[in-house]
Parts: C-alpha cells; sequence; structure tokens
C-alpha cells in the first residue's frame, strides 16, 4: 500500500506553499461546488475542493499536484471545518496525492483480473523505465504507484495516467504510450487493442446474445 | 412502543430504542467497543452482533439496528457466539500481547471480553502485529497506538462533547491510525476523559503511567473540589496516596466526565503539604508544638475574647465552616466570610445565587445569556451542557471578554451597561424562548451586577411553570455552603478588615488579601504551603478534601456528602477537630466532641444540609427597579485554568499542563 503520511511540515513547506489561494477561475468553482451543498453543509464540497486544490497545485508545478499540509489548512478554513476532519478525508482517499509527484502519475492496477492478464509485467516494465514506487524519478516524469481495482477489467491489464486510462497493455504497449508522454504527446487513450472500441467484448458475443438487436427478457429462463 | 422478544422473552421497548438497547432491557449483556451511551452509535467494531429475524439471514450489528414490531432477537445462538468469536479473533491479530506492561490490565474491556466471548487461540499467529508510531497528544494522555482497536470513541467524544475537533481517524483500513493535527497536544479542559473512554490501553493516563494496579486500589466516594460543579469522582488510593481520581456516573452533575483539573490535581495532595505546626519568630516561620500555638492564640486574645475572624476558603467542606462558626459564636464573635476576594452581593436570599435550571436542566434551555462567565475554565462540565443545549437548538449570547467557546455564540462586549438595554436580537430571542436562562458569573457579581441582572428575570420571563432560568454560577466548592451556613457579613472582606480583629482565622483562604489583616495574629488552618500560609503567623496543619469526610454544595445547591480517602500527612489533623482543641484554648464551649455530633447539630441548625439533592431555597427575590448596570468587565477571575486552588498549584501535572498548553512552552518529551 502506497505510504499516505503527509509531506513533512517543515518551514521551507510553509514557505513554499503558506500563501497559497485559489486562483480567480478555481475561487469561482469552488464555490460553485459549495454553492451545490444546502446552507449549513459547505463542508460537504471538501472532497471536490481537496481535489481542486490538488489541481491547482498541479498547475503550479506542472505535475498531477498533491496535497501539502498548508492547502489542506486552506481548504479546512474556506469551509470552516477543523482541519483534522479534512485530513482526515484527504488521507483516506488515494486520488489525493500527498506527496509530490512527478508530471506523469502512473498508477498501475494491481487487482486481480489485471494480476491475472499481466499486471505483474507491466509494473516490471515501469521498473524497467527507472520507475520506483512512492518516488518521483530523476527527470521528475514518473511516480509509480500501485492502485486497487479502477474498474476496467473488461479490458484489463490497465494503467491510470493522470486523468486518463490506458487499457489492454502489454509492456511494449505501455512502452509506446509512455514514450510519446514522455516526447510531450498525447497518446490515444482507452483501449491500446488495434481495433477495440471500448470495452465490447474483445471477440464475438459470448452471452447475452439475445440482447443484440432488442431488449429481452431473460428472467423467465433462469 | 414496539413488542420484540429476546431470547425468546417478550419485552416492551421505547421507540426509537436499538436492538442493543432492547437487550439491555432483557438483561441481556452485549459486548461492545464502540458503541457508548453518550456518543452517536458508529458500528464500526462489530463486537456487538447478533442475530435478528426478520431479517439477512446473517449476524447483525444490534447498537446500529433499530427495534421494530415483532422482531425475534437473539444473542444466545451458535451463530452469534461464532460471530463474536470471529470479531474477537479478527480484533486481537493486531493488538499486541503486552498486557502485563500494559496500564489498562485489570480494567480493560478487550482483555475483559476477550475471556467472556473469545475463541481461546488464534488462527493467526504467524501474522505481523500491525506496527503503529506513538502518536503525542500531551502531558495528560499516554498514547500507545498499536493497541487501538479504531473504535473511534475518542474521536467522537472530542467532536461531539468536548467540541474540540482535534482528534481523528487518519488514512484507512488496517492502517488507521488515531492522532491529532501534527501530533499537537489536546488541550480542552475534558481531554482527559477520552483515557476512561478508550476500551483498551491505546490511552491511558501519562501521570498515572506504571503507578498501581486496579485491583490493589481502594475506592472512596468523593466530590471534586476543584470547581462548584461537585462532580462525582472516587478517590483511588493506596496506602496513605491518592493514587487517581475517576469520575463517577451521576446523570444530574457530572454525566460521566471529569474535568481535566479534578482528575489530575490528585498528585498535589503529597506536594508542599503543611504536616506540623509552625509559628513565625523573629519574622520566620519555625516549627512548634501544638499546645505553643494553641496557648499563643488565646493569649492574643487576652482581654478581648470576641475579636477573632475566620475567613473561608475555596475548597472547605460544611462541617469545617460550621466548626469555626460555632467557635466564633462561643467567642462572641460573627466575624465569619467565605467569599475571600471580596466580593459583596446580595446573599439574603439564596435563590437569587443558585443555579436554579439545574445543571441537567440548562440542557433544555432554549436562549442563554451569560453574563461575565468564562464558562469553560470556570465550569468545564457546565461547557458541556451548554453545548447539549446548543445542539438542541439554543442560541448563546455572552457579554464578557471574548473567550472561545466550544459552541456558536454571540458576545456583546465588554460593556454591563447591555443589561439595561438590552440589544435586539437579544430582547427577539429572549422573547421567542419557551426555556429561556440567564447565567451570570463571577466577573459579574463582582461589578455588582446581581440586583441589574435579578431585573431581566421579569424581562424575559426566566421562571415560569417547572421553569427557572435565573442562574449563577460559582466557581468556589464552598461557596454554596458557605451561604447556606450564613458564613458570610453584608459587606464581605471589607466588613472583616474594618472590625480590626485580633485574630483572624484563615481556613485554607489561600486567594484573599491579607494587607488589612497587618496588625492581626494570622491563623492559617489549611492543607498546603501556599499563598495563605507564607502570610501566616501560625500555622496549623489540617486536611484537604481526600482526608476528611464533609459535606459539599454544588453551584445548583446539590447537598453531596464526600468521604475521607486517606489520612493526612504527618501531624495534620482534620479541620474540625483543629477548631475543637482551640476551643478548648479559649475555654469556650461549642457543644460538640465528635464528628457526629459535629454534623448532627450542624443538621439541626441547616436541615438542608443534612438531605442529599437538591436543596430548595424558595423563591426568587422581588428584582430592584432602580438597579442599574455598569462597568467594564476587563477580564475573568481566573488567569490560568490549570492552578486555580492551592491544590492544582502544587500539583506538577497541573503546572505543566499550565506551562505547556496555556502558555506554550515546548516541554514535550522525547519519544518514549
Amino acid at each position: 500500500m502506497a505510504d499516505r503520511t503527509p509531506a513533512p511540515d517543515t518551514p521551507e513547506l510553509r514557505a513554499r506553499w503558506g500563501s497559497f489561494e485559489w486562483t480567480k477561475e478555481n475561487r469561482k468553482r469552488a464555490d460553485y461546488h459549495i454553492a451545490k451543498y444546502p446552507d449549513g453543509r459547505q463542508k460537504s464540497a471538501v472532497m471536490p475542493l481537496l481535489d481542486l486544490a490538488q489541481r491547482q497545485v498541479g498547475e503550479e508545478t506542472e505535475t498531477q499536484g498533491w496535497l501539502p499540509l498548508p492547502v489542506i489548512e486552506y481548504v479546512a478554513k474556506y469551509i470552516d471545518v477543523p482541519v483534522i476532519r479534512v485530513l482526515e478525508v484527504a488521507t483516506f482517499y488515494f486520488m489525493y496525492n500527498m506527496k509530490p509527484v512527478g508530471k506523469y502519475h502512473v498508477q498501475v492496477c494491481g487487482t486481480t483480473p489485471c494480476m491475472l492478464r499481466g499486471s505483474d509485467d507491466i509494473i516490471s516494465a515501469c521498473k524497467k523505465r527507472g520507475m520506483e514506487f512512492g518516488k518521483v524519478s530523476e527527470d521528475g516524469l514518473w511516480t509509480l504507484t500501485e492502485v486497487e481495482c479502477m474498474g476496467n477489467c473488461a479490458t484489463a491489464p490497465m494503467v491510470q495516467i493522470n486523468d486518463d486510462n490506458y487499457e489492454d497493455l502489454t509492456p511494449e504497449r505501455l512502452d509506446t504510450v509512455l514514450d510519446a508522454l514522455a516526447k510531450g504527446e498525447q497518446p490515444k487513450t482507452g483501449t491500446q487493442e488495434p481495433g477495440r472500441h471500448t470495452s465490447e467484448p474483445a471477440n464475438a458475443l459470448s452471452n447475452l446474445t439475445d440482447m443484440v438487436d432488442a431488449n429481452h427478457d431473460y428472467r423467465g429462463e433462469w | 412502543m414496539p413488542k420484540v422478544t429476546v431470547d425468546g422473552e417478550e419485552i416492551e421497548v421505547p421507540e426509537g430504542a436499538t436492538v442493543l438497547q432492547a437487550a439491555e432491557l432483557a438483561g441481556k449483556e452485549i459486548p461492545r467497543f464502540c458503541y457508548h451511551e453518550r456518543l452517536s452509535i458508529a458500528g464500526n467494531c462489530r463486537m456487538c452482533l447478533v442475530e435478528v429475524k426478520p431479517g439477512p439471514p446473517k449476524p447483525q450489528a444490534s447498537c446500529a439496528l433499530p427495534t421494530s414490531e415483532g422482531q425475534e432477537i437473539r444473542t444466545d445462538t451458535p451463530m452469534v457466539k461464532k460471530a463474536r468469536e470471529g470479531v474477537m479473533e479478527f480484533l486481537l491479530i493486531n493488538h499486541p500481547l503486552d498486557c502485563p506492561i500494559c496500564d489498562q490490565g485489570g480494567e480493560c474491556d478487550l482483555q475483559d471480553q476477550a475471556v467472556a466471548y473469545g475463541r481461546g487461540g488464534s488462527r493467526y499467529e504467524r501474522e505481523n502485529k500491525r506496527a503503529v508510531t506513538e502518536k503525542y497528544m500531551g502531558p495528560l494522555i499516554k498514547t500507545i497506538m498499536t493497541r487501538c482497536i479504531h473504535c473511534t470513541r475518542c474521536v467522537r467524544f472530542s467532536e461531539e462533547v468536548a467540541g474540540v475537533d482535534e482528534i481523528g481517524a487518519l488514512y484507512r483500513g488496517e492502517d488507521m491510525q488515531i492522532t491529532t493535527y501534527l501530533e499537537q497536544a489536546a488541550s480542552h479542559e475534558l481531554s482527559a476523559n477520552v483515557i476512561d473512554l478508550c476500551p483498551v490501553g491505546a490511552l491511558t493516563s501519562r501521570p498515572y503511567a506504571f503507578e498501581a494496579r486496579p485491583w490493589e486500589l481502594k475506592r472512596t466516594l468523593s466530590i471534586d473540589v476543584s470547581d462548584a460543579i461537585g462532580a462525582n469522582i472516587s478517590l483511588h488510593s493506596k496506602g496513605r496516596e491518592v493514587m487517581r481520581a475517576l469520575p463517577r456516573v451521576n446523570d444530574d452533575v457530572n454525566e460521566e466526565w471529569l474535568s481535566d483539573k479534578g482528575r489530575y490535581q490528585v498528585d498535589g495532595l503529597t506536594k508542599r503539604r503543611l504536616d506540623k505546626v509552625f509559628m513565625r519568630k523573629r519574622g520566620k516561620l519555625a516549627e512548634a508544638s501544638w499546645d505553643e500555638a494553641f496557648k499563643a492564640i488565646a493569649k492574643q486574645l487576652k482581654g478581648a475574647p470576641s475579636s477573632i475572624a475566620a475567613v473561608a476558603g475555596d475548597m472547605v467542606d460544611c462541617e469545617t465552616m460550621f466548626a469555626a462558626k460555632a467557635l466564633l459564636k462561643a467567642s462572641g464573635s460573627d466575624l465569619t466570610e467565605a467569599r475571600q476576594t471580596g466580593m459583596t452581593y446580595n446573599v439574603s436570599n439564596i435563590a437569587a445565587v443558585n443555579f436554579n435550571s439545574t445543571l441537567a436542566g440548562i440542557e433544555t434551555a432554549d436562549c442563554i445569556l451569560i453574563v461575565g462567565s468564562h464558562v469553560r475554565w470556570e465550569a468545564a462540565l457546565l461547557n458541556a451542557r451548554l453545548r447539549k443545549a446548543v445542539k438542541g437548538g439554543a442560541t448563546v449570547f455572552v457579554v464578557g471578554p471574548e473567550w472561545e467557546t466550544t459552541y456558536p455564540a454571540t458576545f456583546l462586549g465588554n460593556d454591563l451597561s447591555v443589561l439595561n438595554r438590552v440589544p435586539k436580537a437579544l430582547g427577539d430571542a429572549m422573547k421567542a424562548a419557551e426555556r429561556p436562562a440567564v447565567i451570570l458569573g463571577g466577573a459579574a457579581l463582582a461589578k455588582g451586577a446581581l440586583a441589574p441582572a435579578l431585573k431581566l428575570a421579569d424581562k424575559f420571563k426566566l421562571v415560569r411553570d417547572d421553569w427557572n432560568g435565573f442562574n449563577v454560577l460559582h466557581m468556589s466548592a464552598a461557596r454554596m455552603g458557605s451561604l447556606m451556613l450564613d458564613f458570610t457579613v453584608p459587606s464581605g472582606m471589607a466588613d472583616i478588615a474594618k472590625a480590626a480583629p485580633k485574630v483572624v482565622l484563615s481556613l485554607a483562604a489561600d486567594e484573599m488579601n491579607h494587607e488589612p489583616f497587618a496588625d492581626s495574629l494570622k491563623v492559617y488552618i489549611g492543607h498546603h504551603g501556599d499563598k495563605g500560609a507564607h502570610m501566616a503567623d501560625i500555622i496549623l496543619p489540617a486536611a484537604s478534601y481526600a482526608e476528611k469526610a464533609g459535606t459539599y454544595v454544588n453551584t445548583e445547591g446539590r447537598v453531596q456528602f464526600a468521604e475521607k480517602a486517606v489520612f493526612a500527612p504527618g501531624d495534620a489533623r482534620e479541620d474540625w477537630t483543629i477548631l475543637r482543641a482551640l476551643a478548648d484554648a479559649l475555654k469556650v464551649n461549642v457543644g460538640f466532641d465528635s464528628f457526629a455530633e459535629l454534623q448532627a447539630k450542624m443538621i439541626a441548625e441547616v436541615p438542608a444540609l443534612g438531605e442529599e439533592g437538591l436543596a430548595d431555597y424558595g423563591v426568587l427575590p422581588k428584582a430592584d427597579s432602580k438597579a442599574k448596570a455598569e462597568g467594564l468587565i476587563e477580564s475573568y477571575p481566573i488567569a490560568d485554568f490549570y492552578l486555580t486552588n492551592p491544590i492544582a498549584r502544587a500539583s506538577a501535572v497541573m503546572q505543566q499542563c499550565s506551562a505547556e498548553l496555556l502558555h506554550g512552552e515546548d516541554v514535550r518529551e522525547a519519544a518514549e
């Protein structure tokens, strides 16, 4: 499991992030999220706000972004919630990065379906390129994390890089994707299987065949 | 009211009761860790699993399941037994086997329930135990987080009861850790209650660490004297030393909480004690004998036997005050005063200076005006009640300097004249309220705000059918007792000073001003070498609250009796015996020779002191329509929550709390 401890509270961290504030657009977005909840329930917006903060940090550092303690404190103050409650949320969800990450946060799914379909090879392919779990690579481009199921079991194995999924991977296909990213190009997202569109059956339809043309009620046949 | 059957026995349960409560009503014990009567339901320990029909064919967490009509609850089936064994086995996977060195040993829920409901062995013996780094939570709470079973009682307590969100559960699943933000010390006045709540040894008492085992301790029922709430405590003593104070359950007074000061000042009982008679000889205090001391007092009074006054301190019991009063009466003096800091409010009607709503009743108030009281420091447990009232919909207004409330409150400034013409917001809220309340604190009493505040009783209609919303909040455990015993003179300490008595008996009065009594012989009858003893000419060592039986009356007029836990050190004697002996030396007759006789005489004079429970003070007096509130409340009487009385000032733990939590000194210890 990834190390979720927050980055240490050092004077340098305070100096760098102590003056964190929403940008003009993000303030608008933050207020939009808060306005979704009834009066007195502003604290319900804690998750979108943390995400927003992480993205803003990401823009400033040209990475996926992460949550330094002063930023967490800023969010807590913004919705008037004790900071420990916000820290609880931030440390609970894996989509919030508690430590700095590289420009591309490579999150490899290692849960059973992906594992059966070869996620171990994907991980070794990543490691071969110099990535290490929980570390930012020397060129500042990569951070590798193993995550739990991302819900792409039909197109396993998969990795999620920042906001995009890359599915149906083999070590070679992964290399192509990563090479493109390293060059600053945007590779095709989604399945990497030639000819496959999204998560439709890879070969011929094997079950629910009666549903192809029209809706079919199977209940009587069970 | 739904009818349910518990193990075949049909019972009726209150609407909204949970299955766990229903089982308890039927007399079935349900093991639990996370469920606590006074906290919200979390349902995360899974220890309370039972079988319920109708419902899914699997064990259900009874603490979080509401009862419904016709439910069939079973707590004795093989499924339940197996479920409990399974949960216990899981809990013990990560729980260390350090019971022999754990302070919770002997009073540990996990230990007890593992014996009662566990399977006696584990199938996870080769599993590595989880390692959790130690967390710092301040000078009172010692943490050993590997023992934590993630019940989150401490988190819920600090959020819900204390109202200070400082403890949280970080990370998730097996990695979950209980901590404060950046491991700052827990710093509210009720913080140590999480130690009692913790069902395992994860949060234990730091000052009490490795001091004693629960089965070695003698438990004595006592009353906390650190404030005027009169929290019910039990003093746990080993030999001649009080090892710790724990709260007792009393829903009318302290529920089951205790302020940190009441809990941790007990280590002061063994420090800076007066255990010998001292007399001032050539400007220096020197050891003396009782005889010498008594003779000196008698000599001073020669020719003017009635020139004697008595001032009572904040932690004195009623019996001591009565004995002193009897002694003075026999000598022909009536110079007795308990308001040692010089307050002079009118005490002709005690109902006007009583907390009439009662501590439990104030929870039901819907609009509360606090005048001149830092409630958090003056009565931490009342503050928890006020928080409950606010959670129930009450609005709170405060007149006085701002302090950090644990609930939303509107501060109306320092100027007492707002009582004459109340702001519209307050007036409207009070008008709309069904159970309005005013709480008058020490800072307001000192500014003479009692009479104008009484006018509010009419204005806001504070007194209604079965509701009296006029409250005075005292800070001294002795105050209401002294008023019931009529231990006061109209102009307070000024009257005593004007009389220029030849002898001033100070009954552990450490906050009084000694300057006006430069020419008097100052006799200090007390237990700690504090301010009073420094000024004294003669010191007669006496007993603290733990070392004598006595009657105390709390700020709501509740008469409570405390028992003697240990013997006083050295030559120190129980206060009444000293006064009785002094009566002989002064050749007067006080009319009692034993504690029982003294008590009987006191009860004969003030019958209310003989009955435990709320005393009846009658109705509020008519307000003086000419009374005007004026003046600014510049500060509250308590400057340092942890150091308000001689015992607390002698306590190393309270000193450390004061230094670290209030004055921000970094005295953090290295991780153990």
